[in-house]
């Protein structure tokens, strides 16, 4: 090792640091911000002194690539709206999978033949693995962004034979990937690496509906993570390999927290689209009383706590401002009011705190289901906006409902309920809610955002 | 390099991803993927070789798409966790 990669070398340690100090910051809201720049150094830090290696002979493409991808980062970190989060979030994934593919790709193109035959199988095992892991992730995003965004139908796209299609790509991966690891000069194995992995891609996601887009988004993110560490084994880096699986293990782990919230195992959520939904064969019956804004006014007016459940309606509606709105004016009424999120409520985890924190709401008020559920009984209303499957009590009550088992916030035994919806059709993951039937439900029809802004009103001509 | 220190890198430093990660309170979880995906754009550090190694075209296209690709995510990743982060605010003082 000469001196100039010595210093790479030490300065890749000093990243991994910072990277992993960033990372700890973020477990406050108070540091996060402090974490995401010191993480922010170090990447700087890692790309100025990669420039100094030796094989790094001229800078104009560099520069290029770097501008172009850099000014298109930077006009989508400014534009993009709060709820387009998950949109943004998928895209972002899929270009990291495609950039570790081209990486992986590279480094055997680069390769001439007496470098291909003195280089050993591990090497091209691990190009194999990032073209495979870089492919699946690049396409993957692709269409969970298309399903987000609404490009594509959101609900799960399923044919016969999807099941053997995808065992059948599963044998062609290890197939090929031996034949690519034997002959990686052939580009035959190459190109059929390639459109595997990104025809894989499709399949997996495309059979998942648009309600398990948060286990989705996290398991890609955890994907493009372990794309660039196999494409850091690929070239032989270091600072790659760690950073890859620090990025790799955070998708994991929000990837179960998503799984565990809907009382699913991962293998459920990624298969569930070749089973056949079952028929819930219980019908709801009872009648659902809906109730005008006005009158709901007076209910809050004498309420002394109060609850606000979100979901992915609040986030369509754009209502969050108008939500922080009628919190001010509760609370200027001598009344508490708290937020309860799901940990699966929108459509990525974590989004609706982002989203009430784009609202000004301050971060306190908000609470995890498990510290809600035990004081329910406390609460005089719970206002539901544009959310089901969270608060759905078929999860409790209804054994043969397709989601019996998942923790679900209990506002069915708050004193009274108000749900802000649309219609009362049946919700995201197509079930039936026995919440709109309570005697203490009212179904406050209409889209979420004049709803409230009529309860603001109300408030503000006293 | 050498395997068997290649696989005390991985074990480690997958053990550390999964302690840091497990302490990020659920308010946090969007920053976290948004930041992370940021970091996943370290992946620029590979391609930057190919991109400026003066080697055949294919390589030389190869890498700087990766270098333009793995940009996006650096900078927009970076920059919108920021503007989130920013949003994220303690109850005023009475």
């Amino acid at each position: 090792m000469d001196n100039i990669e010595l210093l790479i070398n030490l300065i890749y340690a000093l990243v991994a640091a910072l990277f992993i100090i960033g990372l700890k910051l973020l477990s406050h809201p108070d540091t996060a911000k402090k974490g995401n720049f010191l993480s922010s150094i170090g990447m700087l830090l890692a790309i100025l002194v990669t420039l100094l290696h030796k094989d790094i002979l001229s800078y104009e493409w560099i520069i290029i690539g770097i501008l172009l991808g850099g000014a298109y980062g930077a006009y989508k970190a400014k534009s993009v709206e709060m709820t387009q989060m998950p949109e943004m979030v998928s895209l972002f994934n899929g270009f990291g999978g495609l950039a570790s593919l081209c990486v992986g790709w590279a480094a055997i193109s680069g390769m001439n033949n007496f470098v291909l035959g003195s280089t050993g199988s591990f090497v091209f095992l691990s190009v194999f693995i990032s073209i495979l892991i870089g492919g699946v992730t690049f396409s993957g995003s692709v269409i969970a962004w298309g399903k987000l965004s609404g490009t594509l139908a959101t609900k799960a796209y399923i044919f016969k034979g999807l099941r053997s299609l995808s065992i059948a790509h599963l044998v062609g991966f290890i197939l090929v990937g031996a034949l690519f690891v034997a002959e990686p000069d052939n580009g035959l194995w190459l190109t059929l690496a390639i459109l595997l992995a990104l025809s894989f891609g499709v399949l997996a996601t495309i059979s998942i509906g648009g309600a398990d887009m948060p286990v989705v988004i996290a398991l890609l993110n955890s994907y493009s993570g372990l794309a660039a560490t196999a494409a850091g084994l690929a070239v032989g880096n270091t600072i790659l390999i760690v950073t890859g699986l620090l990025v790799g293990a955070s998708g994991l782990i929000l990837t179960n927290i998503m799984c565990k919230a809907m009382n699913r195992s991962l293998t459920n959520v990624l298969l569930s689209g070749f089973a056949q939904p079952r028929a819930s064969t219980e019908k709801i019956e009872g009648e659902i009383s809906t109730m005008d804004p006005k009158d709901a006014f007076y209910i809050l007016e004498a309420a002394q706590s109060v609850l606000i459940v979100p979901g992915y309606g609040m986030a369509v509606a754009q209502a969050q401002h108008v939500v922080r709105e009628l919190q001010v004016h509760l609370e200027k009424n001598n009344c508490t009011v708290n937020y309860a999120i799901h940990p699966v409520a929108g459509r990525m985890p974590g989004h609706m705190n982002v989203l009430l924190a784009e609202a000004d709401v301050p971060y306190e008020l908000l609470y995890e289901m498990d510290a809600v559920n035990p004081n329910m009984e406390n609460y005089d209303v719970v206002i539901v906006i544009g959310a089901n499957d969270v608060v759905n009590p078929a999860a409790k009550e209804i054994k043969d409902s397709p989601i019996y088992g998942m923790p679900v916030i209990e506002v069915y035994r708050a004193k009274t309920v108000f749900v802000l919806k649309r219609s009362a059709n049946a919700g995201f993951a197509g079930v039936d809610n026995p919440l709109f039937f309570k005697d203490n439900t009212q179904m406050l029809l209409g889209d979420a955002k004049s709803t409230i802004s009529a309860l603001v009103r109300e408030f503000g001509d006293e | 390099m050498d395997i068997i220190y290649l696989t005390f890198i991985i074990i480690l430093a997958g053990f550390l991803g999964f302690e840091l990660i497990r302490k990020v309170p659920a308010t946090l979880h969007t920053p976290l993927m948004s930041g992370s995906n940021a970091i996943s754009g370290i992946t620029l550090i590979g391609a930057l070789g190919a991109s400026g190694g003066d080697q055949n075209i294919l390589t030389t296209v190869l890498g700087t798409l990766a270098v333009a690709l793995a940009s996006i995510n650096v900078i927009g990743g970076y920059m919108v966790t920021d503007r989130m982060l920013s949003m994220f605010k303690k109850k005023k003082d009475k």
